[in-house]
């Protein structure tokens, strides 16, 4: 039986929205800047409570970045909120130099990250971001699995002094890590024991990860599944831990493979433990339109994929 | 309270340390900052006149000043140097191994006075803004200044800037483009034209204020004249028309001197006409 219950689906933007509402409470310190998404990225009830805290800058997301980066002085903590593609990519200058190498205590909050942003196709899928967020100095990058805990990163982040990029998405997607849970910055999470392979998923793709694993009990092999909410900066001790056990390894994210999860675990293995390793992961493609679920089949990030990447890993070990 | 000639004075020795600075170096910008250098000089020992010993990064209860066009760092080291943030020995050290005084300005070495990294063009003003925001939420009653280059205006961001600015009534922001039309190719209106300024800038809604930024009597009377103009409910914007290289006669609206480092010779020819008014560091 799955030990990890849906308990409703909801998407992780209002699950960020929740908690940047509740971290505005806690300290007036916090403000929100939006370049004309403030909907999709849920900040309009943080909006509407803190009108003076809150700045629409418009379509124009250099500015803001910019913008965030002065209110730090002066000590505000500036959450920004785009599409991932727009949070980085679009303005990767200005938070390299004015953010990172300046070490402002900037929230960069990124929607609609991966293929689930579905429909609106390759020009809106941010599938480069964490690579670009985790080459640069300084900064700390994070992506949860679901609903309450994209909210308590959000109000992790709120109290930890730094720049942050904090990434989520657009669709409903299973909600099943308890509500409250404290978020630990930095420490990965393991979700089920397992003693044949270890799986490492980000985001949306832990929900698929405990699924295969599920699928891999059957077929007789025990996955152990690992989530990687911080991206940055990895939980060594935990990674290198779990595969000192298990022997091989699958990596699973809706990011693209070059410079994503998986490669920044086979970088942490080759270094101190080298292992057969699998990764699912978009491979070297731009996105398109469709429906999230016939985008994940398409670009093989479901749960037959990671089963399958499993039981590849499993016999190269053997083998 | 500093007399125009002392204010003059500390001018001509802060082009000195321009030239002898990116001389050390064999490397850096000139004629920005030197024509820059009675605006920063202004701006510290008149206008703002901020406590280096209370320096602070937030800069809570006091003026600050950004420097955009982060490649005029040179000025801006003497500046702060000859104010009092740190020892004017350290301007040595400007673009060696090991220096807080990099090539352009950074916070990582933790050097007094520096509060953003900037170089990358186009992201100051942005910059300025924010912390222009943060002073209104804090309800602190201090200004922010900002310097631009012209050429700079070539990046993009500053338009969004500048529709921010006037849009959201930032009005506690004084803002100044170091308007000597060169930049490192050639004049500004070759490389991209920048048509009437003042009319674009006006139309986007700021207070614009001419300003001749090499007097160091209008620059002073300029300064305190958009002081004025602040908390109208209007950012203010001074176009300093300034002479790229001002203050030695070889480098004097010439955009060769944009970043190029003096010879010897030319470093000597260049002091020749320069007194040593404070001291050499």
């Amino acid at each position: 039986m799955m030990r990890f219950n849906n308990a409703g689906s909801r998407d992780t933007r209002s699950g960020f929205g929740e908690g940047l509402l509740e971290a505005g409470r806690q300290n007036q310190d916090i403000v929100a800047l939006c370049a004309d998404l403030t909907g999709s990225l849920k900040m309009d009830q943080f909006a509407r409570e803190f009108p003076d805290r809150f700045f629409q800058v418009g379509i124009a997301e250099a500015n803001m970045m910019g913008i965030a980066a002065g209110l730090t002085i002066g000590g505000k903590i500036p959450f920004t909120g785009t599409f991932a593609n727009f949070s980085t990519g679009r303005v990767y200058d200005q938070i390299r130099q004015s953010i990172a190498y300046s070490a402002k205590n900037v929230k960069i909050c990124a929607s609609h990250a991966g293929v689930t942003l579905g429909e609106d196709g390759a020009t809106h899928q941010g599938l480069e971001d964490m690579g670009l967020m985790r080459m640069l100095p300084n900064m700390t990058v994070i992506s949860p699995c679901d609903f309450n805990q994209t909210r308590a990163a959000t109000l992790a982040i709120a109290k930890f002094k730094g720049p942050v990029y904090l990434r989520f998405g657009r669709p409903k997607w299973p909600n099943f890590t308890p509500v409250n849970e404290e978020f630990i910055i930095g420490k990965a999470q393991v979700m089920t024991e397992g003693n044949d392979v270890s799986i490492f998923a980000t985001g949306h793709m832990v929900w698929n990860a405990l699924h295969a694993a599920e699928a891999l009990l059957e077929k007789g092999i025990s996955a152990e599944v690992i989530n990687i909410h911080t991206i940055k900066p990895l939980d060594e001790k935990t990674v290198l831990q779990s595969v000192h056990k298990t022997g091989c390894a699958v990596s699973a994210e809706e990011h693209m493979r070059n410079g994503g999860l998986g490669e920044l675990l086979a970088q942490t293995f080759t270094r101190n433990h080298p292992i057969p390793m699998e990764m699912i992961a978009v491979n070297d493609l731009f996105g398109e339109s469709g429906k999230p679920e016939e985008l994940l089949r398409k670009f093989n990030l479901d749960i037959p994929d990671i089963v399958q990447a499993a039981v590849k890993a499993f016999s190269r070990k053997k083998g | 309270m500093h007399t125009i000639k002392d204010l003059e004075n500390i001018a001509t020795q802060v082009r000195r340390d321009i030239l002898r600075m990116v001389h050390g170096a064999s490397s850096g910008h000139v004629g920005g900052p030197m024509g820059c250098a009675d605006f920063l000089t202004a701006l510290y020992f008149d206008t703002m006149q901020p406590d280096p010993a209370a320096f602070t990064i937030d800069g809570k209860g006091e003026d600050l000043f950004f420097l955009s066009n982060g490649h005029l760092s040179a000025g801006w080291y003497s500046v702060l140097a000859r104010y009092g943030y740190f020892k004017t020995s350290e301007l040595a050290t400007f673009r060696k191994l090991g220096s807080r005084l990099q090539g352009h300005p950074a916070t990582a070495e933790g050097l007094p006075g520096i509060r953003i990294s900037s170089g990358s063009l186009g992201q100051g003003l942005s910059v300025a803004i924010g912390a222009a925001l943060a002073k209104k939420l804090n309800q602190d009653e201090h200004l922010v200044y900002c310097l631009l280059g012209d050429g700079e205006l070539e990046e993009g961001q500053n338009w969004e800037a500048l529709m921010f600015a006037a849009g959201h009534k930032v009005d506690n922001l004084i803002a100044t483009i170091d308007y000597n039309g060169k930049q490192i190719e050639g004049p500004v209106d070759e490389v991209m034209p920048l048509g009437d300024l003042e009319a674009k800038i006006a139309s986007f809604g700021w207070k614009v204020l001419n300003m001749m930024g090499n007097d160091m009597n209008d620059v002073t009377a300029t300064l305190k004249k958009a002081q004025w103009f602040t908390g109208q409910g209007q950012p203010v914007m001074l176009l300093a028309h300034t002479h790229m290289g001002s203050g030695v006669d070889f480098m004097t609206d010439n955009h060769e001197w944009h970043g190029v480092p003096p010879n010897d010779d030319q470093l000597a020819r260049a002091l020749g006409q320069l007194e040593e008014t404070l001291g050499d560091y």
